[in-house]
């Protein structure tokens, strides 16, 4: 199967800092594929590059097989990449369908297109299962964590998306929303989305990918199936780098490349 | 690896349907949640007309009814747009001295220069809308707080309300047409047919709105909630109307007076033609969306800094018009046109209405329902021939009372989640 997203030889450098060091990643339809890797080794960075945020310094992105450039936020929604940051990004004072139209809103002539917009977002978060939400005219402000993550998730979806990067979409939520979400997590890549997934959080790694890409201070250490690892291999990979045969080989794994590879250690 | 399996595969986000009942009980769930809306301002101004009413009798005569909507036509315009600027938490202090200026640059065309109305109008205008963009650009472009921007501006819009009109000086009025806007009555006959305008045009909006949303299978509100919104608002402007068609004259064969005056349809119409910018425009929703969350408006694509700049315009251009409905209404401009306490009444009227100062919340309404009640007090306390002492404490408790209620409100929403 063709990946729908293929990142090679990615390079980004801040300064004299080497983030990424050719980067090799690849994104299949249908697949979640869980990125890990310890806090520093370049989760974000990569996701960044993908989304258009930072320009990639070397390396070639092909998204469907054919060679793309990315230059910024909207070149990755035009393709349809979107992501789903922590924070969520959501407006408070908003209701749903507002929040998930944000910037994008329909209208007929000057007036917006309520109707239509509440009717397609019903039809998203009810194409997600989505059964958690009372109201779709609910202040976001209202929503329990779980929920707003729904919300986010599904503001992603609704523009046809094909790729979905979720940025600890976890991190901050109890057990039963932690089930909610990747559930819904799940969903997505039923539905034929390519989704990844960032997350520190083995049992949801586990739980929800069907691949396991490890960075490792800035290296693509292992891209795995994930019924091909165990737990403690995959804790090997972020903590080491390598865990067995996996992972780059222990001379290349030297101290001498640590160093430039964390933020700030040559100040 | 685990799977995860989809039990529950129903339609999303189902609503039962809003019943008469469900409407009133989410009501008061709002209202217990700390979501007060306009209710503050109805309470406080139906509180505050019955003491005035039963310390002074003429409270209540027509004459005074009328003497209400002149007197607050200014500090309410002044306030719609202040609520612009308060939608995204900031603040323009300079909107009462703006208005100022605007007037003063009406008066020096208009009686100075004896060029036509419509030309110093246009000219008073163009001002705001200038003051607005530089207030604007300050704020946005090179970063300074809006508080610390529009205080500069306070100061120096005071010195140059000075320098337009010569160091003092009572520039009066005669244009028979600005003077109008505050002094003059539309005919009997005309205030009802603007009452079956507006309220048959509300409804027109309603039940169609009704109706699409009924052919599409979304939620809708029971028709019976509708009908009794549309009801009501024709009621209440049937009611002013017909107050305000009552003779006010001591002799009217000498010289009637009777009618709406003609500030009010200004006001309704700059109350419609905001209110649908607000809510019905893409623009207004991003108003909203960055007064509530300017990060989650950045990634979603909205030009941040031009919303910052066009609310400042939008605050300045109702103060000029602000400007002009104030030298209507005193047929001339002196140095205190829009000081002393216009701008603190505008900023009261506003919060008192239900507008938020922390934004993110707040309707144009706010500023008609607030400024009615600034006018209320006011007027009454005139009717009670308080001091100026006593009506300056007064006032400012008042404003104090709803920005504390404001920030309670605030913090018990938090609370409970709504807001």
């Amino acid at each position: 199967m063709t990946p729908l997203l293929e990142a090679r030889g990615i390079v980004k450098r801040f300064g004299p800092v080497q983030v990424l060091q050719d980067v090799d990643f690849s994104v299949p339809p249908g697949e979640v594929t869980a990125l890990v890797g310890d806090n520093g080794a370049g989760k974000s960075t990569l996701v960044k590059c993908i989304s258009g945020i930072y320009p990639s310094d070397e390396g070639e992105f092909l998204f469907e097989g054919n060679p793309v450039h990315i230059h910024g936020p909207r070149d990755a929604a035009t393709l349809g990449i979107e992501v789903v940051y922590q924070d969520l990004a959501l407006c408070d004072n908003l209701d749903i369908v507002q929040n998930m139209f944000l910037g994008r809103e329909k209208r007929s002539g000057l007036v917006l297109d309520e109707p239509t917009m509440e009717q397609m977002a019903a039809e998203t978060l009810a194409g997600l299962s989505v059964r958690t939400v009372k109201s779709l005219r609910q202040l976001v402000a209202s929503l329990s964590g779980g929920q707003r993550q729904t919300v986010a998730i599904a503001k992603a979806v609704l523009w046809n998306s094909k790729l979905v990067i979720l940025d600890e979409p976890t991190a901050a939520l109890g057990v039963a929303q932690t089930a909610q979400v990747l559930e819904l997590v799940r969903r997505l890549a039923d539905h034929g989305l390519a989704v990844v997934l960032i997350s520190h959080n083995m049992n949801d790694v586990f739980a929800v990918s069907d691949n396991i890409a490890a960075l490792y201070l800035g290296r693509m250490v292992a891209q795995v199936r994930t019924t091909d690892v165990t737990h403690a291999q995959v804790v090997e990979l972020i903590t080491a780098g390598r865990s067995g045969n996996l992972g780059t080989p222990p001379a290349e794994n030297g101290a001498e490349l640590m160093e430039p590879t964390i933020p700030g250690a040559k100040e | 690896m685990t799977t995860i399996t989809a039990q529950h595969i129903e339609p999303a986000a189902v609503t039962p349907k809003p019943t008469v009942t469900s409407i009133v009980r989410d009501y008061f769930a709002r209202i217990r949640g700390g979501d007060l809306g306009a209710l503050p301002a109805v309470l406080g101004l139906v509180v505050l007309c019955v003491f005035f009413g039963i310390m002074r009798p003429a409270f209540f005569s027509a004459g005074n009814f009328a003497n209400l909507f002149t007197q607050g036509a200014a500090v309410a315009v002044i306030a719609m747009g202040l609520i612009f600027v308060l939608l995204l938490g900031e603040i323009d202090l300079s909107a009462g001295f703006a208005s100022g200026v605007c007037a003063a640059v009406l008066a020096q065309l208009v009686s100075i220069h004896g060029y036509p109305w419509y030309m110093a109008v246009i000219a008073a205008l163009v001002t705001g809308v200038v003051i607005g963009t530089v207030l604007g650009f300050l704020v946005a472009k090179v970063g300074i707080p809006s508080f610390v921007v529009t205080l500069a501006a306070f100061l120096a819009f005071q010195g140059t309300v000075l320098l337009l009109i010569k160091g003092g000086t009572n520039v009066s009025i005669g244009d028979e047409v600005i003077v109008a806007i505050e002094n003059r009555n539309l005919p009997p006959w005309l205030g009802w047919l603007l009452v079956l305008l507006i309220a048959g045009g509300y409804a027109v909006v309603q039940l169609m709105s009704l109706r699409r949303r009924q052919q599409r299978n979304l939620v809708t509100e029971p028709v019976l909630v509708v009908l009794g919104r549309i009801a009501g608002l024709a009621l209440i402007l049937a009611l002013a109307v017909y107050f305000l068609n009552i003779e006010r004259s001591v002799n009217p064969a000498f010289n009637s007076l009777k009618g709406v005056p003609i500030v009010v349809p200004i006001i309704a119409v700059l109350l419609i033609v905001w209110t649908f910018v607000l809510r019905r425009t893409a623009y207004g929703r991003h108003i909203y969306a960055v007064g509530g969350n300017r990060e989650a408006a950045r990634r979603a694509g909205i030009n941040v800094d031009r919303i910052r700049i066009s609310v400042f315009m939008i605050c300045s251009f109702m103060a000029a018009i602000g400007g002009i409905i104030a030298a209507s209404r005193a047929r001339s401009v002196d140095p205190n046109t829009g000081g002393s306490s216009v701008l603190l009444y505008a900023v009261g009227a506003a919060v008192i209405g239900g507008t938020s100062l922390f934004g993110g919340k707040g309707r144009v309404l706010d500023a008609v329902l607030g400024g009615a009640v600034i006018a209320v007090i006011d007027n009454g306390m005139g009717l009670m021939n308080l001091s100026s002492g006593q009506k300056f404490v007064f006032t400012g408790s008042v404003l104090l009372l709803a920005a504390g209620v404001d920030a309670l409100s605030r913090r018990r929403a938090a609370a409970t989640g709504i807001r």
